[in-house]
C-alpha cells in the first residue's frame, strides 16, 4: 500500500512518542518574525536555555514594519520596541536575520521560498498560521503558538498529533479571469471554514500540475482559512526548477541527491487518503467574499445570501450578523458595491507574478477618484524585480501607491489601516471583523485582478468585464 | 517540571454565543504590539466589548452578573484564524480556566492545552441548555471534570469530549511538553544526522 507525502515526512521526522501519546516531531526549518517570537525568547531566557540549532531558524520582520516610512526608529514606539527585541534576540542567539537593511526582508512566507529555504520533504514551522504556504513545495508546514516557538528554539522539535490527509483534486480548465485565488476561495466555500479540521490538504489534479509555484503558494496559503492546518502540493519539475540556484538551495552534487530524494517523497500513486474531494475547474467562478468568515463567499455575479436562505438557526444568525457588519443587503448583487480602499499584497498575493498579472491589465487605466489604492510587494526582492520591469510605474500611473515590503493592510499592526467602516477590496486572506485595523472596517477578499477591477471602477466589479477578458 | 494537574475546573460560567469566533476577535491584532503577554487580559474581545471611545458595549463579558466567571461557553469552530498564542493568553489573563464549545480550531486548541486551559467539546443543545441556566442564575456553580468527561451543574450533567492526548497531558500535569522534549536530546541529534536535510 502506497503512502502519502504527509505520511512519509511524518514517519521520517518522528523522534519519539511522548507520554501523552503525541509525537515528538523534528522540525527541519523554523521561521520567526517579530510578533510571535519575543515572548518565546523570553521563556527561553527564563528557563536558562539556548537555541539548540540556531542555523535552522530564520528571522525576518513583516507584520509591524511600516511600508512607507522605513527608517528606524519607527514613529510607533511599540513597533520600534518589537523590532529592537528581534534584533537583540537574533544577535544573542545567533539566528540568521533578514532585516530591513539586508535587501531580503519581507513577509516570512514570501522570503522562505525566495531564498530556497523552503524545500520539499521537510517540516517547517512558524508562529504564523499561514505557514502552510510552504506546502506548495511539498513540505509539511504549519503554524504554531509562541510556546511551541520556544519548544522548537530549545529542542528543534515539537509535540504534535498526526493529521489525516484529504486529497483535493481540481481537474479541467479554469475559465479566463479565474485565478488560483478563486480556486482556494471556492474550495473554502464548498468545504467550510472549519471543514479541514484535523486534516492536511493535499492539492492535486491537472490544475495544480499546471500551476506555477506562485499559484500553488496562493492556494496552500489559505489552507488555514479552510480549517486545515497544513496544505501541500507534491513536488515536481516545476518545484525543482524554482528552487535551482536559490541562495539556500543545495548546490552541485548535493543538488542531484536532493532532487532524487524530493522525487521520492511525493505521494505514491496508490497512496490511500482519508478523504477525497473532486472539483471541476470549469465550476470555479471569480469568487468574492461577502461576509466576515472566508467561507462566506459567492461568485462575483451572484447575489448576497438572504437570512432566510440559511439552513439552520445558527446559520441564519451568522448570515444576519455578517450582513449587518458588512452593511450589505441580503438578495442584492455584490457587484456594484462601492469600495473605499483597494489592496494588492500579502503572503497570499504579494508575489511578482501577482503584480505582473495586474500590471498587464492596469496599463492605461485610472483608479476611481474616491478609492485609496495601495500595492505592497511581499518582499524587498519582489519590490526590486517589479521595479526592474517597470511594474511599479504602471501601478503608480494608474493611481496606486507603491509601498515597501511587509504585511501592510492584511492586518492591523502597522500604520496601514482602514478607517471607520471603510470597505476594502483586498487580495489578502482574512475578512474577519476588524481584521484590517478598524473595528468596523469591512473586507472583501478576491484575486489581485479583481482588486484592480474594483479599484478602477470604484466598486466590486467583474474583472472579465472591466478588462474585456472573454469569459 | 512539576506542573499542576488539571483535572477539574469549578466556578461560574459565561456564554459568548456565535460560530467561527476568530482570534482577531478574541484579541485584535493591534494589541499584539508587545514583547510580553502581561496585560493582555483587558483586551480580550476588545472590539466587541468596547466602543471606539472606550466605553462599554452590551456584551456578556461586560455584564456585571458574570464578573469573575472562569468558564467560557461558545459555539462551533471557536478560535479559528491566526496561530497567535496571544488569544488564549488574553483569555487566561481575563480569568478563564476552561472553555466549552461545540468545536475548536486546531492551533487554538493546542495553544490552550499547552497553557493548561482545557478546551472541552460539547453538544450544541447541552451548551445552550447550560447557557440558559447560567442566564437564569449567573452564580450557578459549574464543574468541568476532565477525568469523568462531564460537566456538572446543580443536579444535571452532560458529556464533554477532550481528545485523549490533551486529557492525558492536562490530568497528569504534563501539558507543557518542554521537559520531555529536552530529555530526548540524543534522539533528536541522531535524527538530525540521519536526515541531514540542511547541509
Ligand atoms: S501578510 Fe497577512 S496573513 Fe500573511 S503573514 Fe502577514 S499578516 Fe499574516
Amino acid at each position: 500500500m502506497g503512502k502519502t507525502l504527509f505520511q512519509k515526512v511524518w514517519e521520517s521526522h518522528s523522534v519519539a512518542t511522548l507520554s501523552n501519546g503525541q509525537t515528538q516531531l523534528l522540525i527541519d526549518t523554523h521561521l520567526i518574525h517579530e510578533v510571535t517570537s519575543p515572548q518565546a525568547f523570553g521563556m527561553l531566557r527564563d528557563l536558562g536555555l539556548k537555541v539548540a540549532y540556531p542555523q535552522r531558524t530564520f528571522a525576518t520582520v513583516d507584520h509591524i514594519v511600516p511600508t512607507d516610512q522605513r527608517e528606524e526608529p519607527f514613529s510607533d514606539s511599540l513597533a520600534d520596541a518589537m523590532i529592537k527585541e528581534l534584533n537583540r534576540n537574533a544577535k544573542e542567539f545567533g539566528v540568521t536575520y533578514f532585516d530591513l537593511r539586508s535587501g531580503k526582508q519581507g513577509i516570512v512566507h514570501v522570503v522562505g521560498p525566495e531564498q530556497g529555504i523552503t524545500q520539499p520533504g521537510t517540516t517547517i514551522a512558524c508562529g504564523d498560521s499561514h505557514t502552510a504556504t510552504h506546502g506548495a513545495f511539498g513540505a509539511i508546514a504549519f503554524g504554531i503558538g509562541t510556546t511551541q516557538v520556544r519548544d522548537i528554539l530549545a529542542t528543534q522539535t515539537m509535540a504534535l498529533s498526526p493529521m489525516k490527509v484529504r486529497r483535493i483534486n481540481v481537474d479541467g480548465e479554469l475559465r479566463p479571469g479565474v485565478y488560483s485565488k478563486d480556486v482556494i476561495l471556492h474550495i473554502i466555500r464548498l468545504l467550510g471554514a472549519g471543514g479541514g479540521k484535523g486534516y492536511a490538504y493535499e492539492y492535486g489534479g491537472s490544475i495544480f500540475d499546471g500551476f506555477t509555484m506562485e499559484e500553488r503558494m496562493t492556494v496552500c496559503n489559505m489552507s488555514i482559512e479552510g480549517g486545515a492546518r497544513a496544505g501541500y502540493v507534491n513536488p515536481d519539475e516545476k518545484t525543482f526548477e524554482y528552487l535551482k540556484g536559490r541562495p539556500y538551495s543545495p548546490k552541485g552534487e548535493e543538488w542531484d541527491k536532493a532532487v532524487a530524494a524530493w522525487r521520492a517523497v511525493a505521494s505514491d500513486a496508490d497512496a490511500v487518503y482519508d478523504d477525497v474531494v473532486n472539483i471541476r475547474a470549469e465550476d470555479v467562478p471569480p469568487t468574492v467574499t461577502w461576509g466576515v468568515s472566508p467561507d462566506q463567499a459567492i461568485a462575483v455575479n451572484e447575489q448576497v445570501p438572504t437570512v432566510e436562505s440559511g439552513t439552520s438557526a445558527e446559520q441564519r444568525i451568522s448570515i444576519q450578523e455578517a450582513l449587518e457588519y458588512m452593511k450589505l443587503e441580503g438578495g442584492a448583487p455584490i457587484k456594484g458595491t462601492r469600495i473605499d480602499v483597494a489592496f494588492v499584497g500579502s503572503c497570499t498575493n504579494g508575489r511578482l507574478s501577482d503584480f505582473r498579472e495586474v500590471a498587464r491589465f492596469l496599463k492605461g487605466k485610472k483608479v476611481a477618484g474616491h478609492v485609496k489604492a495601495i500595492a505592497v510587494p511581499g518582499s524587498q526582492i519582489v519590490d526590486v524585480l517589479a521595479r526592474q520591469e517597470g511594474i511599479d510605474q504602471v501601478f503608480t500611473d494608474a493611481g496606486f501607491e507603491w509601498r515597501g515590503a511587509g504585511c501592510s493592510m492584511c492586518l492591523a499592526m502597522n500604520p496601514d489601516k482602514l478607517v471607520g467602516d471603510q470597505l476594502c477590496a483586498s487580495s489578502s486572506n482574512r475578512n474577519f471583523k476588524g481584521r484590517q485595523g478598524s473595528p468596523t472596517g469591512r473586507t472583501i477578499l478576491m484575486s489581485p485582478l479583481m482588486v484592480a477591477a474594483a479599484a478602477v471602477t470604484g466598486e466590486v466589479a467583474d474583472a472579465r468585464e472591466v478588462f474585456a477578458l472573454s469569459a | 517540571m512539576a506542573l499542576t494537574k488539571v483535572t477539574q475546573i469549578a466556578g461560574t460560567a459565561v456564554h459568548v454565543p456565535g460560530t467561527d469566533i476568530d482570534t482577531d476577535r478574541i484579541i485584535p491584532a493591534r494589541f499584539m504590539k508587545c514583547v510580553t503577554f502581561d496585560g493582555l487580559g483587558e483586551f480580550a474581545f476588545y472590539d466587541v466589548r468596547k466602543n471606539p471611545d472606550g466605553t462599554d458595549k452590551p456584551h456578556p463579558l461586560n455584564d456585571e452578573r458574570f464578573t469573575g466567571a472562569n468558564i467560557l461557553l461558545s459555539g462551533a469552530n471557536f478560535g479559528c484564524g491566526s496561530s497567535r498564542e496571544h488569544a488564549p493568553q488574553a483569555l487566561y489573563r481575563f480569568g478563564f480556566r476552561a472553555i466549552i464549545a461545540e468545536s475548536f480550531a486546531e492551533i487554538f486548541f493546542g495553544n490552550c492545552t499547552t497553557l493548561g486551559i482545557p478546551c472541552a467539546v460539547a453538544a450544541h443543545n447541552d451548551i445552550v441548555a447550560l447557557a440558559k441556566e447560567v442566564e437564569r442564575n449567573p452564580k450557578l456553580e459549574v464543574t468541568v471534570d476532565l477525568l469523568e468527561g462531564k460537566v456538572f451543574f446543580e443536579d444535571q450533567e452532560f458529556a464533554i469530549i477532550v481528545p485523549h492526548t490533551a486529557r492525558e497531558a492536562l490530568t497528569t500535569g504534563q501539558w507543557d511538553p518542554i521537559a520531555e522534549l529536552l530529555e530526548n536530546k540524543d534522539a533528536v541529534d541522531a535524527k538530525i544526522r540521519e536526515l541531514a536535510v540542511v547541509a
